[in-house]
């Protein structure tokens, strides 16, 4: 459909894809269980149609945001990304979406924003691991209004030219390249553009081992595994280990946003 | 006249003649279809994992072969618990499931050397000295060396059985340290590592008094 299309970009690596079945049938996604194939068997139980998004908080037009209004609005580009998850596996994924920053423009941001909070839908009756306990569910993520106004940070609405599945986190899902998986929160509800430092699921549950900034660092290392390489998922039995690149390979583009911070203090 | 046989007794007749080597074979069964696996995805001859193992197959591999490690524990720790409580006589399997044990974990442990960190020796020292899942994964396999090594006929007649024995103590902490290296790989607390952990302390506190120095 629509969600799926889009225009190459200058953004995008030339490395090799991973293939539609690794992107779609690996994944997390703890709505839907906690082992990588859950998602894929499970996420079929889930509604994303109709699908709004509240945009409120620090905004001149605050309000709920239908999907079909914001893709009229947007222009769908392919981006194709390094994601490197938190627990040292990584994938090339070609993502079909738009810029944030278009549709934060869209709602109109106000002077003296700094941070942009984000929640994944909480319908436990379609999302059995919401039933239980082990996240403070919905499911919440953060951004600097910085980082969440950089061109590499997109909404993702597609993959391969295909609307996005449901376990990639469909109708639309954020993703920022250059951080660990996790922050990329998938079927995005709600959005607040506010001036503190919006709560952060993961760091909400183990704040040692989850900060609020998270970007790929191969020299500060998750407290219970090396950070300095990971494994390509799609080699087979014998996929190859390789180097963590810092900021995941977006150094050139992001390391400017981080300038004088202190990134093993600001994990 | 004979007492009508009570229900150990009778399992124990059924059991009896059960060879240990066909528990070795049975056991080592999931184990060697993971080698002759690996083996024939190496040299490119058969795909005998079809689409078994998923996206990521050599993680899937080593979680599967950590819980057999553990299962295989389990079951070495529960034979002398049905002897003490349920009169049943499988001292004979308790060898042969010890060993599978180790045989299991030696597999864990060389798919996280070789397919998972693939030789990369500085990163993996790290992260047996920084780690502590990995430390208590590690100290657990350590305990089991000694225990494998003197389990034959001939290493307790040198020993002699009493050390052989308080050397073999050494299973409950390797038991205990197993299941909480698996309870902590996970990034939440997850069900079914935990419901291991239960299984694992409630067998250790069965036996509990063995762990004590005898008077």
């Amino acid at each position: 459909g629509i969600a799926g299309q889009g225009f190459a970009s200058q953004y995008s690596t030339e490395e090799d894809l991973n293939s539609w079945e690794e992107i779609t049938q690996y994944n997390n996604f703890y709505e839907f269980g906690t082992g990588k194939s859950d998602p894929a068997e499970y996420a079929g139980a889930l509604t994303t149609s109709p699908w709004s998004v509240e945009i409120d908080g620090m905004v001149d037009k605050p309000g709920a945001y239908d999907f079909k209004t914001i893709m009229d609005a947007m222009t769908i580009e392919e981006r194709i990304y390094r994601f490197r998850c938190v627990e040292a596996w990584s994938m090339v994924i070609p993502w079909n979406g738009f810029e944030l920053a278009d549709l934060l423009n869209m709602a109109g941001v106000q002077d003296g924003a700094k941070y942009v909070g984000f929640e994944t839908l909480l319908r436990p009756e379609e999302m059995w691991g919401q039933k239980r306990n082990f996240i403070p569910w919905p499911y919440r993520e953060g951004l600097r209004l910085d980082e969440a106004m950089h061109p590499l940070t997109i909404m993702a609405t597609g993959i391969y030219g295909k609307d996005i599945p449901n376990q990639n986190g469909a109708p639309l899902r954020l993703v920022v390249p250059w951080k660990y998986g996790f922050k990329s929160i998938k079927s995005v509800v709600k959005i607040t553009v506010t001036d503190t430092q919006p709560e952060a699921s993961w760091n909400m549950i183990n704040p040692r081992e989850y900060g609020f900034y998270s970007n790929v660092n191969p020299e500060v290392d998750h407290p219970r595994w090396s950070q300095a390489s990971e494994r390509r998922v799609g080699g087979g039995l014998l996929a190859k280990r390789i180097p963590t690149p810092m900021f995941n390979g977006y150094e050139e583009q992001v390391a400017s946003l981080y300038e004088g911070m202190d990134l093993r203090e600001n994990f | 006249m004979s007492h009508p046989l009570t229900l150990p007794e009778r399992v124990n007749i059924v059991l009896r003649p059960i060879p240990t080597w066909l528990v070795y074979l049975i056991g080592a069964l999931p184990g060697l279809y993971i080698v002759v696996g690996i083996a024939l995805a190496l040299t490119g001859t058969y795909d005998l994992f079809g689409n078994r193992l998923g996206i990521d197959p050599a993680k899937t591999l080593e979680h599967w072969l950590g819980e057999l490690s553990l299962q295989f524990f389990i079951a070495t720790m529960t034979i002398s618990i049905l002897r003490d409580k349920f009169r049943l006589k499988l001292i004979k399997f308790r060898r042969p499931l010890g060993l599978l044990t180790f045989f299991y974990v030696v597999l864990h442990l060389s798919i996280w050397v070789w397919l998972d960190m693939q030789w990369r020796w500085s990163e993996m020292w790290a992260d047996i000295l920084k780690r502590p899942y990995i430390t208590i994964g590690m100290l657990g396999f350590a305990l089991l060396i000694p225990l494998a090594l003197t389990s034959n006929n001939a290493s307790i007649r040198k020993m002699g059985p009493m050390a052989w024995q308080k050397l073999h103590k050494l299973a409950y902490p390797a038991f205990l340290l197993g299941a909480i290296h698996y309870v902590m790989v996970q990034k939440v607390w997850e069900v079914e590592p935990l419901i291991y952990l239960a299984i694992v302390i409630i067998l250790l506190s069965l036996r509990w008094r063995r762990l004590l120095p005898r008077s």
